[in-house]
């Protein structure tokens, strides 16, 4: 019974990390969204399942907040404001596929490298999944780098951020999860208020990136 | 914890929280700079009662003589920046740039920003010192991208996104902390709090706190402004209002170097793990040669300071990187000089940005014999800032150098070089903009000297004559630092 449970909880995390490789190459911003949503629904269920493992009843509320805030809230308005925005039949240019996966791989490895012998005398539950965790951090800022356009570099930060939950929950019994998720999630709504705010309606022409590298011309 | 020092820290957490809300809700702008000013002086006479009252812990809050050295000086500088703030908005509302409500927002974040910063320095758990630099993350960018320009838009943007990748990090080493922790001092809350984790340090699986410490030297590193992870800082430095740049670079920088210190402390209690002084003075290097250089190329003369703010951090790195006595108290010294001299050379520049219309380092010439206050304020500022006797900086300066001479004399080589190159290149600037033909003024500015004044006489003191008791106190700090 016990392995099952580990079982389960590893099959979850490496679902999550499975998904954080198809944000990784999806073009489409509405196909990222899809993609993001799938994402938190899977990390709502690993901490929920997290909570039972551990009888922590706290991570439960955590898992709620991923449930709806994340999968539901966050989406919602992302396809609002890239409708908006009109770039949501925006395909973007995701330059070397091939390489970018490659790159991801070898994240994934390093990070079981780097994290399985330091974790060796810790719970084997949470010694895997705080190695899965640090691999989807780790592809989360890979997406963030090979990323122009506003929203995905968000997707991408907020795949990084589900990395973090996860590890948190991982951790035997830590408190203070649900203050961070929270802290979080408000930090994530700044973020996605921001772009809606600060888009057009002010001076840029589209949330692509690279027209801020634009208005740097004749700085130093 | 005695029931004084409870009052005291939650006085230090509840006068900006509630002035906060308080500014939030009075729309007559000049009223609010006075609650603002009132509410920062009195959080910075509760810090000076934590000078008398024993040092303890309990609660979620603890007191030790390290942070006593942060909270003094980042309240005394919040302090300061409230008053000159209060002039620098009402130019800003008379030219039009900021509009009412802007300033209703700014105070209600200047106030929460210093809640945060007060938060994160009593904190007594490692999971709430982070919750609190991440709020006074959100609040400095929310004030970074006060003007709504292009620029301004893309600071803040640049800051948020660096910003959030480095507390992110931090947040994984945090997690990796407790985890190491958690086999020893067994499920919750102590496995999270400083004092039970500095007692066990000697316990914990050595190889989980280096992973750790890597992690949290580089997400709290970023927000330090360490090369290569400092692209925010002369952005943010630049696009804000002046207060701000003052506030970040006197007081934020401080605040996230306090977390790396003390989680530098809990890797040196623990023998088998990693010695967390090289990664330290690695970064501290290569930001102070990497920044001296970026001087030369500067045409923005707030950007020219954000990029000596980088190269300050990281002298400061690389003396507490080195350690020891002598080393940590030169560190201590500097950082506290540091943010003093910093931020009235900030006071000054955004009077000067104001009286010229400009920023830009060209168009700003001959200042001491137009604007002679301000002009001679910023040469003060600068000579004190490239470390001319008989300043304070000097003072701290000389004594991180004769320390690294005397324990790694080839260590000092890149050190020296370093300061070398960066004194050329401010001085370079500083002669165009305050000597010769003055250039056209924009208009009229109310400028509020006496927090540039304070702040000056008091580097001039140290460099002086530093009175004993803060030198047994910095070296008890020193010594706790390890």
């Amino acid at each position: 019974m016990e392995l099952l449970t580990i079982d389960i909880a590893h099959v979850l995390a490496g679902a999550l990390l499975l998904t954080s490789f198809m944000l990784l190459y999806q073009d489409r911003l509405s196909g990222l969204i899809n993609i993001y949503t799938l994402h938190a629904v899977i990390l709502s269920l690993s901490v929920a399942w997290q909570a039972y493992y551990q009888d922590a009843p706290h991570l439960y509320f955590t898992a709620c907040i991923a449930a709806v805030f994340k999968a539901l809230i966050i989406p919602f308005s992302l396809r609002r404001i890239i409708k908006r925005l009109r770039i949501h039949r925006t395909v973007e240019v995701v330059g070397g596929v091939g390489i970018t996966m490659l790159i991801g791989i070898f994240l994934v490895a390093l990070s079981l490298v780097v994290m399985l012998p330091a974790t060796a005398s810790a719970d084997p539950l949470s010694r895997e999944d705080i190695a899965f965790a640090l691999a989807i951090v780790l592809l989360g800022l890979l997406m963030m780098v090979t990323r122009r356009n506003a929203v995905s570099q968000i997707i991408g930060f907020m795949s990084l951020e589900n990395g973090l939950i996860l590890a948190a929950a991982g951790a035997n019994g830590m408190p203070l999860v649900v203050e961070i998720s929270v802290a979080f999630s408000v930090l994530i709504a700044f973020i996605v208020i921001g772009i809606f705010l600060f888009r057009i309606r002010e001076r840029f022409d589209n949330v692509d990136l690279s027209e801020l590298d634009r208005v740097r011309g004749g700085r130093s | 914890m005695s029931s004084d020092l409870l009052l005291v820290s939650n006085a230090l957490i509840g006068i900006p929280a509630a002035a906060a809300i308080a500014v939030a809700l009075e729309p007559a702008y000049r009223r609010s700079a006075i609650i603002n000013l009132c509410a920062s002086g009195a959080t910075f006479l509760f810090a000076l009662v934590l000078l008398v009252v024993e040092p303890e812990s309990g609660g979620y809050l603890f007191v030790d003589d390290l942070n006593i050295v942060f909270i003094v000086l980042s309240t005394f500088i919040g302090f300061t920046t409230s008053v000159y703030s209060a002039s620098y908005i009402d130019h800003e509302l008379e030219t039009g740039r900021l509009t009412t409500r802007n300033v209703r927002f700014y105070h209600a974040m200047y106030q929460s920003l210093m809640c945060a910063m007060n938060l994160a320095l009593l904190a007594s758990n490692i999971g709430l010192m982070w919750v609190a630099v991440e709020v006074a993350t959100l609040t400095t960018v929310l004030m970074v991208g006060m003007y709504r320009t292009p620029h301004a838009l893309e600071a803040a943007w640049k800051y948020f996104i660096l910003g959030s990748v480095g507390i992110a990090l931090a947040l994984f080493g945090t997690i990796l902390i407790y985890m190491a922790a958690e086999p020893v001092l067994g499920q919750g809350y102590d496995a999270m709090v400083w004092t039970t984790l500095m007692s066990q340090a000697p316990q914990f699986n050595p190889r989980m706190l280096n992973v750790a410490f890597v992690f949290l030297m580089l997400g709290y590193g970023t927000k330090v402004g360490l090369a290569p992870m400092h692209a925010w800082l002369p952005d943010a430095h630049a696009e804000g209002p002046t207060p701000i740049s003052a506030v970040l670079s006197g007081l934020l920088l401080n605040v996230a170097l306090y977390a790396v210190l003390r989680f530098k402390m809990l890797l040196t209690a623990n023998a088998a793990a990693i010695t967390p002084g090289p990664l330290m003075i690695t970064l501290g290097l290569a930001s102070l040669i990497m920044a001296a250089f970026m001087l030369y190329r500067r045409g923005d003369i707030k950007r020219l300071f954000a990029y000596s703010s980088i190269e300050h951090m990281g002298i400061i790195a690389f003396a507490f990187g080195m350690g020891g006595p002598l080393a940590n108290f030169a560190g201590l010294l500097h950082m506290t000089m540091h943010s003093l001299t910093k931020s009235a050379i900030f006071f000054s520049v955004g009077h000067i940005a104001q009286a010229k219309g400009t920023q830009k380092i060209a168009d700003i010439r001959g200042l001491t014999q137009s604007h002679p206050a301000l002009g001679w304020s910023l040469v003060l500022g600068v000579v004190a800032i490239i470390g001319l006797p008989p300043l304070g900086i000097f003072m701290s300066e000389f004594l991180v150098v004769s320390s690294t001479f005397a324990r790694q004399p080839l260590l000092a080589i890149p050190l020296v070089f370093g300061l070398l190159l960066a004194f050329g290149a401010l001085l370079l600037r500083l002669t165009g903009m305050a000597f010769g033909e003055p250039s056209r003024d924009h208009g009229e500015v109310k400028a509020s000297m006496w927090p540039v004044y304070a702040h000056l006489s008091l580097v001039l003191l140290a460099g002086i004559y530093l009175p004993s008791h803060v030198v047994t106190w910095f070296q008890n700090v020193a010594r706790l630092l390890g």
